[in-house]
């Protein structure tokens, strides 16, 4: 029974593998570049951009083949002497928001980060308005 | 009072609300596709060597000039593009030019699968590295855009096509004009 389990998991598993290629990396999909500041940059800047594959990981964390195509994309234009800005951009530029895998405030992201700023404002309003109240209460009282 | 009783009320309203939106949100499919930015932009400036010994490599001065052209982001290692080989084969049969871009593919693993699953192109580049892919916005395996005789992306159609996605790959086509 068990066995069949195995076996059962092990066709699971095979189905994603059959569905990747067999081409080597490309070239700084995995070897990072010689100069540490530049390869701290690249390292930096991948940290941040969404594996398009994966959705849920990183570029620097995914073994994906894309992504690491667009880590070659990235460590290769830095080594250019493109700024991770302008890599950054370049791939918004083609993807969208979505690539950013650091949240960053746009047209349509604001209210993402305004929203907990109004919430805390609300809030600080209530607070601020029940101990007046209460304060004066006592005060009558007194 | 009874001003200040209704007030009560808004915080459970505020989090049935937020409970029923996450349960409707649950119930719906979740889009997986990413869809191209580059949809008007020109096609970026590139130039890819020949896939394999049968066909020319493809540039982006192959997609200026004449019709309206598919550019099809395949690879012999990707099961649904066999599924697509027949839609292509249809669209060539219409008269449409298809250029293809093979990611991460090998020589042999390439006329393997052409002459397995058939060859509905005109050029097939080799895309070693998913440089041209990155470069148009596509995020996967196959992908197929619509490019107009400038050189402009028009139209991407993501995932494999099926029988029913040719008569509006063939209208894009004609609105690219």
């Amino acid at each position: 029974m068990i066995r069949v389990m195995l076996a059962l998991l092990a066709a699971l598993m095979a189905l994603p593998v059959a569905a990747q290629d067999s081409m080597p990396p490309a070239p700084y999909a995995y070897n990072q570049l010689e100069d540490p500041a530049k390869e701290a940059e690249a390292a930096a800047l991948m940290a941040t951009l969404r594996c398009l594959k994966c959705q849920s990981q990183s570029i620097a964390d995914s073994d994906a083949p894309m992504a690491g195509d667009m880590r070659h994309q990235v460590r290769s234009r830095i080594l250019a002497g493109e700024s991770p800005a302008e890599i950054r951009s370049w791939l918004i530029a083609r993807y969208g928001d979505y690539v950013s895998y650091e949240p960053t405030v746009s047209a349509s992201t604001w209210p993402l980060f305004a929203a907990p700023v109004l919430v805390i404002l609300i809030g600080a309003g209530v607070l601020l308005r029940r101990l007046g109240k209460r304060r004066s209460d006592a005060g009558d009282a007194a | 009072m009874s001003q200040n009783r209704l007030w009560l009320w808004l915080p459970l309203a505020l989090f049935a609300f937020f409970a029923g939106l996450a349960g409707y949100m649950l119930t719906q499919e979740k889009d997986q596709f990413v869809e191209s930015t580059m949809i008007g932009e020109p096609l970026p400036e590139f130039a890819l060597e020949p896939a394999f010994g049968g066909l020319p490599g493809a540039a982006r001065t192959d997609f200026v000039g004449g019709k309206p052209r598919l550019l099809n982001i395949w690879a012999s290692w990707c099961l649904p593009c066999i599924a697509e080989a027949p839609q292509l084969e249809a669209l060539k049969a219409q008269g449409v030019e298809i250029i293809g871009i093979a990611i991460r593919d090998r020589p042999e693993d390439v006329a393997n699968f052409l002459g397995q699953y058939g060859n509905p192109y005109t050029r097939i580049g080799s895309d070693r590295i998913s440089e041209v892919q990155l470069a148009i916005g596509s995020s996967g395996v196959p992908e197929t855009f619509v490019i107009d005789a400038k050189g402009v992306i028009r139209y991407q159609h993501i995932g494999d096509i099926r029988e029913d996605d040719v008569p509006v790959l063939l209208a894009e086509l004609e609105k690219a004009q």
